[in-house]
């Protein structure tokens, strides 16, 4: 039986000022928002944290170990950590709320959550990070919680003595696969591309595994096929070749990660690949609204980059407040 | 060797510091324990030792039948958290509330302890419409970060009305159950047996759920 753990933290959050006109709201609480908030709190800045969860991606992940002053660390005490510093400081705090839309409300910005709620800001930070890209085949929508997932550490549990695949070789489809060694029975890793593309550390330990795994490179998935539940996934060479059916219970897809940006499509620069554009202070095209992390074009995606992003927004937010109020 | 270690105990502490009211948890286990029984059990114990407004009683499931009839237990391991005076607000956890649930047990405690369920006014007025008893059954694992939002989602409204019974249910340890409600993604909530839904849904649309199920 594996160890077990225990979390304390996790709140559903403090309750917010509706429609109160706020210094700052931050939208996100992954390492962006969450560094972001302990800055703003420090600059006594009355600040709103509002966020569909508490740690973004880091949950997600199993181990960090190049987040510096931690040789080790598990995503979530890492985000554990971040969350009990921002609590030291009286920020209002939403969670479990997702903002649909950002714009402006005369000389100040107006925010509305998916539950019809409007929140005023007279600067905005948009930290809302990344989510996992669909493969976008037949099948794969219909199934979505009836076997296909995109979230190993979740879901992984659930497939015990199962069949599955994992969709995706790079660092967090080979995490998946790892992850899934201890519980499933047989795994299939299918890749558009020759070859694992993860740290050579993980694709060792799959290695270690033996016939337990059994890859497809350069396939790709054709259509995931099953009625309730998935039964199965349709794969092909690339450049032709005869489909190969695989009969399975479930299907992992880890194949990269698309910007959370669509509360600012038509508002915000974006770039092609739908990330928010910003300067080197992290302003983005509109004056007062300013972006951290991954959901920006800053390039390399990782908890210590977003987090020190976090703090260069929050200090340009309270710059150009101080600015503002003159 | 105790389950929590010296700085969950002193989290626990705190988050404990000012209860209001008496808690009493209910263990449900059994002789030749289960997978994890001995764990819950010693949780419980362990939790009480942290405030003394926590009280712990161990039943075993085939001795104290009438007691797991009443609450409702049929399988283990079980705890049921109970308010002062025993009030039974319909706070359920089966399978260890380890991982990320602990933090639902903390709350579930708490909110037991005040009797306040913490839902906002809108959802307050809302389930005073409800018309029906529901059974909410929310499946998680343990290494799953969004599921304690649904969990204890469900628990506030277990405390807000006296319609609602709401289970945690650790996927792994019932997979029959998990079979049986086609549980492949968590967190997934399972209401009065027919409307289900995976996700951890906003206050709102999951009181929505709740008084369609209860309709
Ligand atoms: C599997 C995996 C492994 C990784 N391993 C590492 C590693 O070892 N080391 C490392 O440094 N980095 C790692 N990363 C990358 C790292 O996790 C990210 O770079 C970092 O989390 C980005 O932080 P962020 O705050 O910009 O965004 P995110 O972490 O994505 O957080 C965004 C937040 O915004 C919220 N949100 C999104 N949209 C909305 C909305 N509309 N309304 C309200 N809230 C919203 C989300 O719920 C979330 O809380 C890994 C990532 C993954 C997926």
């Amino acid at each position: 039986m594996a160890k077990l753990k225990f979390l304390v933290s996790t709140e559903l959050g403090r309750a917010f000022k509706e429609g109160h006109p706020y210094d700052l709201v931050i939208v996100g609480a992954g390492p962006a928002g969450l560094t972001a908030a302990v800055y703003a709190a420090r600059k006594k800045l009355e600040a709103l944290l509002i966020s569909k969860d508490v740690g973004g991606q880091t949950l997600l992940t199993s181990d960090i170990e190049n987040y510096m002053g931690y040789h080790y660390i598990s995503g979530k005490e890492l985000a554990a950590k971040f969350e009990e510093q921002v609590k030291k400081y009286p920020i209002d705090i939403a969670v479990g709320e997702e903002v649909v839309s950002l714009g402006r409300a005369g000389e100040d910005f107006a925010l509305v959550t998916a539950s019809g709620k409007e929140i005023r800001a007279r600067a905005v930070i948009v930290a809302t990070g990344k989510r996992s890209r669909p493969l976008n085949v037949p099948g794969e929508r219909e199934l979505v919680g009836r076997g296909v997932s995109y979230c190993a550490v979740c879901d992984a549990p659930l497939f015990a003595g199962k069949d599955v695949a994992v969709i995706g070789a790079g660092n967090s489809g080979a995490t998946a696969v790892v992850d899934l060694l201890k519980i499933a029975n047989r795994i299939y890793v299918v890749d558009i591309m020759p070859e694992w593309r993860a740290d050579p550390v993980l694709v060792e330990r799959i290695g270690a595994a033996g016939e337990k795994v059994e890859t497809f490179f350069a396939h790709e998935v054709i259509r995931i096929e099953g009625k309730d539940r998935v039964e199965g996934i349709v794969i092909r060479a690339r450049g032709g070749g005869d489909e190969v059916k695989l009969p399975l219970q479930g299907v992992f897809i880890e194949i990269g990660l698309i910007p959370n940006s669509d509360l600012a499509k038509g508002f915000l620069e974006l770039n092609e690949a739908g990330e928010i554009v910003v300067d080197c202070r992290c302003r983005t095209s509109v004056p007062g609204v300013f972006a951290a992390g991954d959901v920006t074009n800053v390039p390399e995606k990782q908890v210590i980059i977003a987090a020190g992003e976090g703090a260069k927004a929050a200090l340009s937010a309270y710059a150009y407040l101080i600015g503002q109020r003159r | 060797m105790p389950l929590l270690d010296e700085s969950v105990r002193n989290e626990v502490k705190r988050e404990f510091a000012d209860l209001s009211g008496a808690v009493k948890l209910l263990v449900f286990t059994q002789e030749f324990e289960c997978d994890y029984c001995a764990e819950t059990r010693s949780l419980a114990e362990e939790l009480s030792e942290l405030s003394d407004r926590i009280e712990v009683e161990v039943h075993d499931l085939l001795d104290s039948k009438a007691v797991a009839e009443k609450y409702g237990i049929d399988k283990i391991p079980a705890i049921v958290v109970l308010g002062e005076g025993d009030r039974d607000y319909g706070i359920r956890f089966f399978g260890v509330p380890a991982g990320y649930e602990f933090s639902s047990l903390l709350e579930a405690i708490k909110m037991a302890a005040s009797g306040d369920s913490g839902l906002s006014p809108e959802a307050r007025e809302a389930l005073k419409e409800l018309k029906n008893h529901v059974h909410i059954q929310v499946f998680v694992t343990l290494t799953c970060p969004y599921c304690p939002m649904a969990v204890q989602l469900a628990h506030r409204c277990a405390v807000e009305s006296e319609l609602v019974r709401a289970d945690m249910v650790e996927a792994s340890e019932f997979p029959h159950l998990a079979y049986r409600y086609g549980v492949y993604a968590v967190p997934k909530v399972v209401m009065n047996e027919r409307g289900s839904f995976e996700g951890a849904l906003p206050e709102k649309a999951f009181v929505d759920h709740l008084l369609a199920a209860g309709s």
